[in-house]
């Protein structure tokens, strides 16, 4: 395989793919739990903040990462998506900050400000999800302001934030133990409804957008081997209903399982998302290979990220080694 | 307004509030390193002291900091779209080896070091505090390659107007790269120094007479005391290179109009575009010359000298360059009289006995730092208009096709956030002073122990 034209774009398309998925993930848990904070008490708040105390900057980073190959191996694809989502970017901005300071100050500011730095850390979680689904409703659309695309936006910010919070439940349930691991239970019990839903809409919503995308799905071969794509997710989603049913267990045996679960069908999701617009980057006006930066500008970032992309993986593991097991308070000595 | 000037006023907006926190973090993060290792070797408790207090301070500067640097990489995007589409091809691969080299190494580490104390052996959590600090100079370096680059361009080719890299070498160490980058790791330094110097000075005040305070009153004062008059003399250093290779901007920032020798160095004046000449000047004679030619005699260049056949100005606009490098300098020299004045102090009485007013006014210069990187990067970008890339794009060619009113909007809510924030920022600092001044010191123990303490989250 030559480095060339053809292949870089692919090469950065899947590299920007992988990290908005672990954006999604990862960051899913930390959002979700920001958005289950009003259902929690403050002595709960304190420690489904410790579990994500010491992740939650580096998870934002794979936001930072996605942005950037987009910036700067699709610089056309960035500023016509960008622009067109001008102001869903701006309030997702503004919940990722009023969210990433709520974290600090409500540690640091007088007890008295506590509960309200609680509301702005909420406030901002529901922002950021709200927005991101938001955009990715619009961009499912084709980017294009009408009324009709903009409820369908509505629909899948309601969707993204649902299934965020059911991760972030999924989180705490992996996360706690005793009474928060309970109420942990019944929070992604009550989740797992508004995720099918969403889901459903999304999934059933997609191929009717466009033409294109229907002949993708439902022409033959291809229909029958994307098949195990949503009969997966069914499963994933049935053995999720059961599990609930029966977590906590005694000896604290699946308490992985959840999250384990809403892992795989945010995978599922980004698969079937990723076949339907391979290979647009801007749908239906931007290629990969149209928006792609010069050849010799991508490779010199390639071989900085084969360098430097197994270090990061290294140390994020080494991270969620250092603080595996259930979280305790957290304190900086 | 039209889109334009507001996307030009919402983008310094936005890189005025996030550059104030990496100012902090980049030299707090070495400073960090510093506490940790003297506790290490000394085992005194007013090492750790300072340590617990200043990580606080880290931590919350670090996330202000990355919240609004993230808001940096989307601006790029949703109101310059024409930046990367010009000059992608090596503003990209900066970009990105900024995230890869830099952003991931402090995010990850930065885990370990604020929770991971008792968790990791005290090397692998010394190793942690230190990849933080290390990171965080990283992305200083990274980030003002790519902006040296925008001011002295050197390693690329145009191909239809877009820039393609020839020259990575030539491209990363530009002839502007090593004064810029000098000059602002001084900075951070110095903003550093003073904040430590005036946060204990403010400790000492309200009656804190701890050891913990008279250390940390001598190591920012000592710290400001050496960093300064490098930092002047870089600033004279880098005043010369941009002479060479941005004439327009340093005769914006010495107010000089005619091209000729004997320049006067103005101390005051009124720059007055419209009628191309100063009002109300207070000057030095010969001064300019001397320190831009060293000889009384030298020529220095005029801004007349930069204007089109038609009358349009080919400078950048006058008095906020002019002026900002003022606020600046006046800072520098502020800084140079409080931290000499206090290092001859602490040497002939000590840290534990110095006067009243003098805490006072190293109290009211906590923040001096800020004003001075501020006020340098204003003269830095304003006096590189009308170019974004000198010679390359000008701003007006990158701005994006979005609608005045949104941006309109999204300018107000974010300047509404910043300033509660900043307001919140420094409200906390002088309360977690107030509390360790109290003896509410969050943590007295040694961060080795073993057994857990009772410390709500953080
Ligand atoms: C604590 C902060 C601080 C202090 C005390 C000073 N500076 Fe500065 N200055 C900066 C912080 C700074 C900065 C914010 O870091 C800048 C903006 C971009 C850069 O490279 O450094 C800057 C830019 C800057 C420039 C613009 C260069 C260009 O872009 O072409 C010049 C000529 C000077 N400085 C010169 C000085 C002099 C002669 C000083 C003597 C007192 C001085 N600075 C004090
Ligand atoms: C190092 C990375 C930086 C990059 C890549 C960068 C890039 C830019 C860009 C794209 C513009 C054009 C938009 C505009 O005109 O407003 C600009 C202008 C500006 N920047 Fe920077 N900048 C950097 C650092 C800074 C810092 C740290 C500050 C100050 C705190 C700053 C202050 C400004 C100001 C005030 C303008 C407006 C100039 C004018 O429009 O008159 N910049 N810069
Ligand atoms: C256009 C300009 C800029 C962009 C796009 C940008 C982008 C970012 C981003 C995305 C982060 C968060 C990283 C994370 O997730 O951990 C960050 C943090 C940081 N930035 Fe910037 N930045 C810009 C200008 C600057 C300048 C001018 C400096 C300093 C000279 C600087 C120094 C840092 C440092 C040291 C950090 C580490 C985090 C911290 O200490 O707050 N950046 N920046």
């Amino acid at each position: 395989m030559t480095l060339d034209a053809t292949t870089l774009p692919v090469i950065f398309a899947a590299l920007m793919g992988l990290s908005i998925l672990l954006y999604v993930i990862l960051d899913g848990f930390d959002l979700g739990v920001g958005l289950l904070f009003p259902f929690a008490t403050p002595e709960e708040r304190d420690r489904m903040i410790a579990s994500i105390g010491p992740f939650w900057d580096a998870n934002e980073t794979w936001l930072v990462l996605a942005i950037g190959i987009l910036l700067v191996a699709f610089p056309a694809a960035h500023g016509a998506i960008l622009t067109a989502l001008y102001l869903p970017v701006a309030v997702m901005l503004i919940g990722l900050i009023l969210r990433g300071v709520a974290f600090e100050f409500r540690a640091k500011a007088p007890l008295a400000h506590k509960r309200s730095w609680d509301a702005a850390f909420f406030a901002g979680s529901l922002m950021t999800s709200a927005a991101q689904g938001f955009m990715l409703g619009m961009y499912v659309m084709g980017l294009e302001w009408t009324l009709f695309h903009a409820a369908f936006g509505l629909l899948t910010a309601g969707a993204l934030t649902v299934a965020y919070s059911f991760i972030g439940a999924a989180w705490v349930i992996y996360k706690t133990d005793s009474a928060l691991q309970i109420k942990a239970v019944s929070w992604a019990r009550g989740g797992i409804w508004g995720m099918t839903l969403g889901l459903g809409a999304v999934s059933l919503a997609t191929p009717f957008v466009s033409q294109r995308l229907f002949e993708r799905w439902f022409s033959f071969p291809e229909v029958m081997l994307l098949a195990p794509l949503p009969l997966l997710s069914v499963a994933i989603l049935v053995l999720l209903w059961k599990s609930l049913r029966h977590l906590p267990t005694k000896g604290d045996h699946f308490a992985w399982f959840p999250l384990a679960g809403a892992t795989a069908l945010m995978v599922l999701g980004f698969f079937g998302m990723a076949y339907s617009f391979y290979p647009f980057i801007v749908p239906e006006q931007l290629t990969i290979y149209e928006a792609a930066s010069s050849p010799e500008s991508l490779t010199i970032i390639l071989i900085g990220t084969l360098f430097v992309l197994p270090m990061i993986l290294g140390y994020t593991i080494l991270s969620y080694t250092v603080f595996r097991g259930k979280a305790t308070n957290l304190s900086y000595d | 307004m039209d889109a334009f000037l507001l996307s030009r006023i919402q983008f310094a907006a936005n890189i005025s509030f996030h550059i104030l926190f990496p100012t902090i973090t980049i030299a707090l993060g070495w400073v960090l390193l510093f506490f940790r290792y003297r506790f290490a070797r000394t085992g005194l408790q007013k090492w750790i002291d300072a340590y617990m207090f200043w990580v606080k301070v880290f931590a919350l500067s670090f996330a202000l900091g990355v919240v609004s640097g993230i808001t940096m990489s989307f601006q790029f995007g949703t109101n310059w779209p024409g930046f990367m589409e010009a000059v992608g091809n090596v503003a990209g691969p900066l970009l990105a080896y900024e995230i890869m080299t830099a952003f991931f190494l402090e995010a990850v580490f930065l885990g370990i070091m604020l929770f991971g104390a008792r968790k990791v052996p005290a090397w692998l959590h010394i190793l942690a505090t230190f990849l933080v600090a290390f990171g965080t100079t990283m992305s200083a370096f990274w980030i003002l390659v790519l902006n040296s680059w925008m001011h002295t361009p050197q390693g690329y080719e145009l191909r239809d107007g877009v820039v393609h890299a020839t020259d990575w070498f030539a491209i990363i160490f530009n002839p502007s790269l090593p004064y810029r980058l000098s000059h602002m790791l001084l900075a951070s330094g110095l903003t550093v120094a003073f904040l430590i110097a005036g946060i204990a000075a403010f400790r000492r005040l309200i009656g804190d007479r701890g050891e913990a305070v008279s250390t940390q009153l001598r190591f920012g004062l000592i710290l400001g005391a050496v960093l300064i008059p490098l930092q002047i003399l870089m600033g004279d250093l880098h005043g010369l290179n941009t002479l060479e290779h941005q004439p327009a901007k340093v005769a914006a920032m010495e107010g000089n109009w005619e091209t000729g020798p004997n320049v006067p160095l103005l101390l005051f004046a009124i720059p007055d575009e419209a009628a191309r000449m100063n009002h109300a000047e207070i000057a030095i004679p010969n001064g300019a010359s001397l320190i831009l030619k060293h000889s009384a005699d030298g020529v220095v260049p005029g801004l007349n000298d930069f204007v089109a056949e038609d009358g349009t100005p080919l400078h950048p606009p006058v008095a906020p360059v002019f002026w900002s490098f003022r606020v600046m300098v006046g800072t520098g020299m502020a800084m140079l009289a409080l931290s000499w004045l206090g290092a001859g102090l602490i040497w002939r009485r000590g840290a534990d006995a110095l006067p009243r007013p003098f805490l006072m006014a190293t109290t009211a210069m906590a923040f001096s730092g800020w004003v001075a990187t501020l006020a340098g990067w204003y003269v830095t970008e304003i006096g590189r208009q009308p170019w974004l890339v000198t010679g390359v794009l000008t701003t007006e060619a990158a701005v994006g096709d979005v609608a005045a009113p949104m941006v309109m909007g999204t300018l107000m809510a974010y300047l509404a956030v910043y300033l509660f924030l900043m307001i919140a920022y420094i409200g906390v600092i002088f309360y977690l002073a107030r509390r360790a001044a109290e003896g509410k010191s969050p943590t007295r123990e040694d961060p080795r122990r073993d057994t857990p303490i009772a410390v709500p989250a953080e």
